[in-house]
């Protein structure tokens, strides 16, 4: 039982019309009869005044999935976007999800969603003919109102006094293309309004009568061990209440700002591990640590990148609370079903004793897979008996961020006479093989990928690290598209001109040439002095292409991104402004690990701890972005969040060597690094 | 030093008796409800927690009680009229300038407080004006369009 349990189900189904969905038909009938539907994929219910609800274990973070996930809905059901409402990511009515990533929620929840709709639509419309006394092909919908031609009957008369619960598999008779009418628009978001007056609810803006404000006592470095405590003063403290239960040790008051000074008046003292290596040393730590092939080459190439923090501009929030018997827990989650099951354990309940709600979540990019907060703050709920905030500080989401890992990639490749790559050979450490695929055409092309989760060396990393945007795309591509203009660069033919000779994959030569036509692309083996650059990559599904302008500062080493032109073939298109605001929203972000953002740390001590030190692109760093959406409606709806952030190392290393004839193996390009390179 | 604390927000007059070295940010998001206005570092560094003291635009995280006394804070909840959207809000909805939200309530109090003092500024001000707010999440090319077409 994990998506609800039966009371629940029952009352869900209290009037109205409910449609599930499932993946497994035949397993879930079974289950069905015995009235616990198991891992549905979504279901949507259109009570008795007409109000249709979609429900989702997936999260609004920002990438408007909350407002495509609504137009697939309202699309198929026939009704208007406005009266959609979308419950999302609360563990009790919704069905159990992994959690809200890799570019996965059109994809892979979206024809659930359509299913759901499509079969909801059919049940209507055949109480519809029943109604009107005619056959249902004789009917059309049109904002919820059936009619044919003389007379019509809302959803809402339809539904009422009705109790009927369909289960579906995904293969329900959709729409086409053609007939759309609100998938492929760009409606305005449905979180707009809300957003722009500051009543949008994040985890933080959560109040409950006697809710307490924790601060948790939290190590100097990481692997650190507390030798001694004394918390006399904070317990001296008006208002105050101290939490010693083993590791967690915590603060709390009714005010945040005293739940800090209280924190303050805690006297402890750590041990400290020795550092192993630092923001400098960790590639060269890695390659002595983990053995990799030593493989030869024409050209052989190594390129590293170092630790990334999420940094979403909402640090981890939740707030616990017992309500009718239930650890309620309102979190800023990629996954509240994982914190569900993480909270259940640290409490020792099952999980029907918990139920997670997630209310909009302040920016994710994988750092909110991590759940660690929601189970600090029922840990001292159920301690307190009382509603409890744990809010961390922007220190503590930079200590416990679980970082994109730095990363090593060692090619060997070699080209023959015709600028025909012959040979490639690829190992990365720890980044992962997510987009490590080589994608040109070279026979017998290998490529390992060592320091994965679970490997050899996968424990070397002296904090947590996990997911960040793409997780290890943009270090794969990166590596793999400079490595490609260093062969092009030296068989004098141009970087373009050199992908498209040695890529027959039909998607990426058709993505290729229409980046490049409308860059404007002007044909010249690198270094062409023109700064300008090309990059592919293939993730999620979707095929991108980045054409890139820059200036550099020869003085300083300052590179500045003059232009970018994003290219994406990503199928069918379910909201185009919203796929392109992503699209932005990727260069931009990789803005950042290109040239500014990189994690300072010496051991287990992390030495940044605000934005004064871990510098995140600003509207001064911003280029001018364009962006194409490349048609394929026959195709899927294919990954939008992360695709581009994909090759934005490549397109910029490239183009600073285009502009200056010198090779940036490292990210991030920072001024002193391009410079030193420059006068190398 | 516990005082007596008044000042006028969103128009409305506001008296309490407290510690006037309070951070304005909790004391608006606590004591006061309005929970527009967020925490984001803590430092003044990332500029979520913008609000406007008599037209300027102040980090409510680094402004005590005692420096808004007698004064005229707008926050994000002050900017809509009537149920009518302002100008500012209603471009950033048109023009798609966010995208988690949770740095808009700073960004537009921001640009609200520069267009009190320029009405009509370059995109270049513009850029200086906003250069410390931080948005993760990418939305700074239709924040920058949604500013500009109100001051046009």
């Amino acid at each position: 039982m994990r998506g609800l349990d039966r009371r629940d189900f029952c009352r869900l189904l209290g009037g109205g019309i409910v449609v599930l969905v499932t993946t497994k038909p035949t397993e879930l009938f079974a289950q069905q009869r015995r009235g616990y539907p198991e891992d549905l994929n979504a279901y949507l219910r259109i009570d008795e005044n007409g109000r249709v609800t979609l429900f989702s274990g997936k999260i609004e973070m920002g990438q408007g999935v909350h407002t495509s996930l609504a137009q697939m809905a309202a699309e198929e059901l026939g009704v208007s976007l406005d009266s959609m409402h979308v419950v999302m990511g609360d563990t009790d009515l919704c069905p159990w999800d992994a959690g809200t990533w890799g570019s996965l929620s059109t994809r892979m929840f979206g024809p659930a969603v359509r299913a759901a709709a499509a079969e909801a639509r059919t049940v209507l419309m055949n109480l519809a003919a029943q109604k009107l006394g005619t056959s249902s092909d004789r009917l059309t919908v049109l904002n919820g109102v059936v009619s044919d031609g003389s007379r019509s009957v809302t959803y809402a008369e339809l539904a009422k006094g009705k109790q009927i619960a369909r289960l579906v598999d995904e293969k329900a008779v959709l729409r086409s293309v053609k007939e759309f009418k609100i998938i492929g628009q760009s409606p305005k978001r449905l979180d707009a309004r809300e957003k722009v007056t500051g009543r949008a609810k994040y985890a933080g803006d959560m109040r409950l009568p006697g809710m307490l404000y924790a601060r948790i006592l939290r190590p100097p470095v990481h692997g650190a061990t507390r030798k001694s405590l004394d918390t006399s003063k904070a317990k001296a403290m008006r208002g105050v209440t101290v939490v010693e239960n083993g590791d967690l040790v915590a603060v709390l008051h009714a005010d945040p700002e005293a739940a800090g000074e209280a924190l303050a008046l805690i006297k402890a003292q750590w041990d400290r591990p020795a550092a192993a290596f630092d923001t400098e040393s960790v590639g060269d730590y890695f390659l002595k640590h983990v053995a990799g092939p030593e493989a030869k080459g024409q050209f052989e190439s190594t390129f590293r990148t170092g630790y990334l923090a999420h940094a979403p501009m909402e640090p981890h929030t939740a707030v616990a609370a017992m309500k009718d018997g239930k650890m309620t827990v309102w979190a800023g989650t990629q996954s509240p079903f994982g914190a569900r099951t993480a909270i259940a354990q640290a409490l020792g309940v099952e999980e029907a004793k918990v139920r997670v709600l997630t209310p909009y979540v302040g920016g994710g990019f994988g750092g909110k897979s991590r759940t660690q907060q929601a189970t600090e703050a029922a840990r001292l709920a159920q301690i307190t008996g009382k509603p409890v905030m744990v809010a961390w500080t922007r220190a503590e989401e930079f200590f416990f961020d679980s970082f994109g890992p730095a990363a090593v990639v060692k090619i060997a490749s070699s080209v023959d006479a015709d600028g025909k790559i012959t040979q490639w050979d690829y190992t990365t450490w720890a980044s992962g093989g997510r987009s490590s695929e080589v994608l040109y055409d070279v026979p017998g092309a290998k490529v390992r990928a060592l320091m994965t989760r679970g490997g050899e060396g996968a424990n070397l990393h002296p904090f947590a690290t996990g997911p960040w945007r793409a997780p290890g795309a943009g270090t794969n591509a990166f590596a793999r598209e400079s490595h490609i203009d260093i062969m092009a660069a030296a068989a004098k033919i141009d970087p373009l001109e050199f992908r498209l000779r040695n890529m027959s994959d039909k998607r990426g030569r058709r993505v290729l040439q229409a980046a490049a036509d409308a860059f404007g692309w002007k044909a010249g083996a690198g270094p062409s002095g023109q700064g300008r650059a090309i990059a592919l990559a293939v993730d999620a599904g979707t095929y991108c292409v980045l054409a890139a302008e820059v200036t550099v500062d020869r003085a300083t080493g300052e590179v500045k991104v003059k232009r970018v032109l994003a290219a994406q073939d990503m199928g069918l298109v379910i909201n185009p402004e919203g796929a392109k605001m992503q699209m932005e929203g990727c260069i931009t972000m990789g803005l950042g690990y290109v040239l500014s953002e990189e994690l300072n740390f010496r051991g287990g001590e992390i030495l940044d701890d605000n934005f004064d030190t871990y510098s995140l692109p600003r509207f001064s760093t911003l280029p001018r972005i364009e962006t194409l959406l490349i048609s394929n409606d026959a195709l899927a709806p294919q990954g939008g969040g992360e695709p581009a952030i994909v090759p934005m190392g490549a397109v910029i290393a490239n183009a600073v060597f285009d502009a200056l004839g010198v090779r940036l193996y490292r990210l991030p390009m920072t001024a002193p690094r391009v410079l030193a390179a420059f006068n190398a | 030093m516990k005082r007596d604390i008044r000042f006028r927000l969103n128009g409305r007059p506001v008296a309490m008796e407290t510690d006037d070295q309070r951070m304005l940010l909790w004391v608006l998001r606590g004591d006061l409800d309005l929970t527009g206005t967020k925490y984001g570092c803590g430092e003044g560094v990332c500029g979520a927690c913008t609000v406007a003291v008599d037209g300027q635009a102040v980090r409510s995280c680094q402004a005590s009680l005692a420096s808004v006394q007698g004064k005229n804070v707008v926050t994000i909840e002050g900017l809509e009229r009537d149920g009518k959207l302002h100008p500012l809000q209603q471009a950033f909805i048109d023009h798609g300038g966010f995208q988690c939200g949770y740095c808009t309530s700073g960004m537009l109090m921001n640009a609200w407080a520069l267009l009190q003092k320029t009405p009509h500024p370059s995109r270049d001000a513009i850029v200086q004006e906003l250069d410390a707010n931080l948005c993760r999440c990418g939305a700074h090319q239709r924040i920058l369009a949604a500013i500009a077409e109100v001051s046009r």
